[in-house]
Order: structure tokens, then C-alpha cells, then sequence
């Protein structure tokens, strides 16, 4: 080695900065190895394969499991974001508004249910609005119940997804086409929201998956068996059987879904990153 | 000509309060060709703004044939389709190809039929040279393509006024000529075009008139031989100098009392 010492090479040490970042990775690796099996000792496995892994009462889950607590899953969460979607733009274009209580009410219904535990929110839509307005039933039972808790507190992370989507499109698409004879509405709804959508892709179906498992929540409704969905059916088939299998299998399909919807985010994400190049 | 095609008078702008238009009065007739030149800053893109309500005068008027824009209870969306706009970044419309984005437009602000729209975005695309284009997205033009895109969008809606807000100066130097060529041909054709632009030899060759703004005041304008060839003012001279021959240029102390300001 050259005499010369520069001060980005302190040789104190002795060590190249090549051997010290070996050193540091191969540290790493053992930490790890030694939490996961540190882990694996502790456990105790027997109990845990009795508690979590009985193979015949997987079998005695299907279809049910798919048929009817993922279908309502699904149908709940479906529901919820549509009504999320719809109302998440009307606040969003309150919130653009050039009439101040518009933009005044839409950040207040922002912040109010950003601001609130989803649980809530279902309490009050389960119990409260039937005790506030006597004889009123929300229509659809259920399902309308749960899609209106679920679009209320989606809506107000998508109002905010749909406005942050908006602004990123470059002023110059709105000048383009007012200067054609566009009106206001007219291009925000042919050419600024097709843009917007585009940004807000990956988002919104960050939201979906965020739904998705909010949709438990539906437990705190009181559902008949017909209506049940995967925590509900997976949390009442363990208590009966005394046995948390079912919890598992529950928690598998939610990742049989909410695993592709990521993948398909950062396709997306991937994407729109491409275009922007 | 009996009534000019764009007449602005007594023409003010503030931004804050920075008076960014002083005064303008300007008259341009049909089938006149006006090139607005000016160092930055000197409120010659606020003008041409104004002139479609791009930007909201704080004072004066300003007619586009016979209409006045500046009325406050003007239609301010059917001006507008009688007024093409070129910009210097082009803003065409990215999620849509190159014939749609000349087609929507038609078929949303004018509603014309699908066949008629498709039709027209085609001539007009033929018109600019890029009829082999018209299935291409803009990100896949280059800036000399995509701004002749947009040059076409303006005239698929049929406009009796251009105006070109630095229509060049976005783009690669050897992309400027095409650009060039199709405003050119538009002059020739006999349609109203206003332009602000740096570009000195098409002002010289097209222009029917150079208006030469500083400060937010036109300063002088005349027929381009006068005003490019032999200014009669200081102000003029120096701008011409400096864009002519950058390389000669001193350096200067910055004076506090200069109008105007960076737009």
C-alpha cells in the first residue's frame, strides 16, 4: 500500500472499507440466524401444530370458507369502496372548490374521519344512526350498513388520494384545454381526471386492500350466519371447535387476495414510474 | 380592413404588485402576421395570455373579432373555440394519441361527429407534416413533433386568430425549423397570428409587424426591417444586441429601478 494517507481511507484500523462492509453484511447474517432460531427453540411446536394445524377441521371448512366468508368479504368490501370511490371524489372536488364552506366541510370530513378508528365509525353506523333517526333502516341490511361505514372512512383517504392526483396533473393540460373552448367541468372530467386516475392507481388500490381487511369489522354489527364474512366465520368456528385452526385458514385467504393486490401496486407503481420518464 | 381581428386597449396587469402590463394598446388586422418580441419579463406572454383570458386583465379591454373578451358576462368557452393557442410546452394532451388528441376536442367542445372529427384531425395532421404520426403518443414525438401536433390540434377547431406563446424555444435547436416551416405556411395562408418568440429571422421574413415590448409598455413597433434592422431606440438596440450576439454581451450591474421583473 501507497504511504500517503487521504482522509478517505483512514487506515487506523487496518482494515479496507471493503473487508469492514464484509465484516458488517456477515454480522447481519448471524443476528438473524440466531433470532429465527432463538425463535424456533422457544416455541412450542406441538401445541402450536394442535392449536393452528388440524387438518381435519380444514377440511371441514371448505367450501363454507370460500363460498360464504370470503364471498361476503368480498361483496362488503366491494361495496364499501364504491361508496368510498363516489363520495372520496365529491369531497375532492368540495375540497378544489372555489366556494369556501365547500372546502371548509370537505377538510373537516377529512380530518374528522382520518382522524377516527374505523371501529368507531362502524359502531356509530351500526348503533347510532338507528337510534338518531328512529324507523329509519339503511337499506340493504347489512351489507348497505357495513358499504357506508366502510365508504365513510374510505372516503375521506381517497378524497385526499383524488386531490393530490388532481394537483399532479401540470397546470398546463387545464390551460391547453380551456384555450380550446373546454370548459372547467368539461376538462377536468376528459382530461384531468383521466390523468389524475392514472397517478392515483397505485393509492387507490392500496386503499382496496386497506378495506379489504377493515371489512372484519363487521363483526361489532351483529351478522346472522348468512352474512358472516372471514373473521367473523373463522373467530365462531374457533370458539365451537375450541381450537384456532380456523383463525389461520381465515387469515390465508385474506392473503390469498391482499398478496396478488400488492403485487399489482407496484406493477402499477412500476409503471406510471416508466411513463414519467 | 373594417374592424381589426384582436384589439386591446389601455391593457393593465398586476401580479400583486408587480404591474406586469402598463398600458398596452395594440391592433392587429385580419390575416396579419404580429411578432412580439421583448427581453423576459417584459409582460409580452402576460399580453398574449390576455388576449384569450388565459390571464384576467386587471384594466382594459381586449376584442377578438368584434367580441369583447375582457365583458364580463362573455361566453368566455365560444371566444375561445375562434382562438387558437400554441404553448411553449407544448400541453398536448398525454394519455391520448396524436389524432386524439386532435378529435376530442372537436368532438366535446364542438360536437362534431366521430367521422367528421376523424377526418379533420387527418388533414390537419397532413397539414404539419405528420400524417404518419397519427397513431403515435406523445411521448413518443419529439418536442419539434409534438409541438406541430398541438399546431394542429389549434387548427382542427378552426380558428381566425393563432397566437404562439415562445413556440421554439423548448425545443432542440435543429428541431426549430419545422416548427418554423408550419407557421410559416399558416402566414402564408393568410391567417391572424400573433407570436411571441426569440426568433429573429422568422420575425424578419414573416412578420407583417414587430411590436418590441420592455417593462410592460411597447417601446416601438413598426414594419420588421425598421424595428430589427434599424431600431430607433436605445432599449430596442440593446435587447437586439443581446439576443443577436450573446457572446459579446458585458456583464452588467443589476439596477433596482428596472420595471418590470422576472413573469
Amino acid at each position: 500500500m501507497s504511504g500517503a494517507e487521504t482522509p478517505l481511507q483512514p487506515r487506523r484500523t487496518g482494515l479496507s472499507r471493503r473487508q469492514k462492509r464484509r465484516i458488517s453484511r456477515g454480522a447481519q447474517y448471524v443476528v438473524f440466524a440466531a433470532a429465527v432460531i432463538a425463535f424456533a427453540v422457544a416455541a412450542d411446536w406441538g401445541r402450536l401444530k394442535n392449536q393452528f394445524f388440524q387438518w381435519d377441521l380444514v377440511k371441514q371448512m371448505f367450501p363454507d370458507v370460500i363460498t360464504l366468508a370470503l364471498k361476503n368479504t368480498v361483496l362488503y368490501t366491494t361495496f364499501g369502496f364504491v361508496v368510498g370511490l363516489v363520495l372520496g371524489i365529491v369531497i375532492a372536488l368540495m375540497r378544489l372548490s372555489s366556494v369556501g364552506p365547500y372546502r371548509w366541510a370537505a377538510g373537516v370530513y377529512i380530518e374528522v374521519f382520518r382522524g377516527l378508528p374505523a371501529l368507531l365509525i362502524f359502531i356509530f353506523v351500526g348503533v347510532a344512526v338507528p337510534l338518531a333517526f328512529p324507523g329509519t333502516e339503511i337499506p340493504g341490511g347489512t351489507y348497505g350498513k357495513v358499504a357506508i361505514a366502510l365508504g365513510l372512512v374510505g372516503a375521506a383517504y381517497m378524497a385526499e388520494t383524488f386531490r393530490a392526483g388532481i394537483q399532479a396533473v401540470p397546470r398546463g393540460q387545464m390551460e391547453a384545454a380551456r384555450s380550446l373552448g373546454f370548459s372547467h367541468a368539461r376538462a377536468m372530467v376528459s382530461i384531468i381526471v383521466p390523468q389524475a386516475f392514472r397517478i392515483i392507481l397505485p393509492p387507490l388500490t392500496n386503499e382496496l386492500v386497506t378495506l379489504f381487511k377493515d371489512s372484519s369489522l363487521v363483526l361489532f354489527l351483529g351478522v346472522t350466519l348468512e352474512e358472516r364474512e372471514l373473521s367473523k366465520y373463522g373467530r365462531d368456528l374457533a370458539s365451537t371447535t375450541a381450537n384456532s385452526t380456523p383463525i389461520l385458514v381465515a387469515g390465508l385467504c385474506y392473503l390469498l387476495v391482499t398478496i396478488p393486490l400488492g403485487f399489482v401496486v407496484r406493477r402499477l407503481e412500476a409503471k406510471s414510474g416508466e411513463a414519467a420518464k | 380592413m373594417s374592424t381589426p381581428e384582436i384589439q386591446v386597449k389601455d391593457l393593465h396587469k398586476s401580479f400583486g404588485d408587480n404591474e406586469v402590463l402598463r398600458g398596452i394598446d395594440l391592433e392587429i388586422a385580419q390575416g396579419e402576421v404580429v411578432c412580439v418580441i421583448g427581453p423576459s419579463g417584459s409582460g409580452k406572454s402576460t399580453l398574449l395570455r390576455c388576449v384569450n383570458l388565459l390571464e384576467e386583465p386587471s384594466k382594459g379591454q381586449v376584442f377578438v373579432g368584434g367580441t369583447e373578451v375582457t365583458h364580463p358576462d362573455v361566453d368566455i368557452d365560444a371566444v375561445r373555440r375562434r382562438i387558437g393557442m400554441v404553448f411553449q410546452q407544448f400541453n398536448l394532451f398525454p394519455h391520448l394519441s396524436a389524432t386524439e388528441n386532435l378529435t376530442l376536442p372537436q368532438r366535446r367542445v364542438l360536437g362534431r361527429g366521430k367521422e367528421e372529427a376523424a377526418r379533420i384531425a387527418a388533414e390537419n395532421l397532413a397539414r404539419v407534416g405528420l400524417a404518419e404520426k397519427a397513431d403515435a403518443y406523445p411521448a413518443a414525438l419529439s418536442g419539434g413533433q409534438q409541438q406541430r401536433v398541438a399546431i394542429a390540434r389549434a387548427l382542427a377547431m378552426g380558428p381566425e386568430v393563432m397566437l404562439f406563446d415562445e413556440p421554439t424555444s423548448a425545443l432542440d435547436p435543429e428541431l426549430v425549423g419545422d416548427v418554423l416551416a408550419v407557421m410559416r405556411m399558416l402566414a402564408q395562408e393568410g391567417m391572424t397570428m400573433m407570436v411571441v418568440t426569440h426568433e429573429m429571422t422568422f420575425a424578419r421574413e414573416v412578420a407583417d409587424r414587430v411590436v418590441f415590448m420592455d417593462g410592460g409598455v411597447i417601446v416601438e413597433e413598426g414594419r420588421p426591417a425598421e424595428v430589427i434592422g434599424n431600431p430607433r431606440h436605445a432599449r430596442t438596440r440593446h435587447f437586439l444586441s443581446r439576443l443577436l450576439d450573446p457572446a459579446m454581451a458585458e456583464v452588467e450591474e443589476e439596477t433596482s429601478d428596472q420595471v418590470g421583473g422576472p413573469a
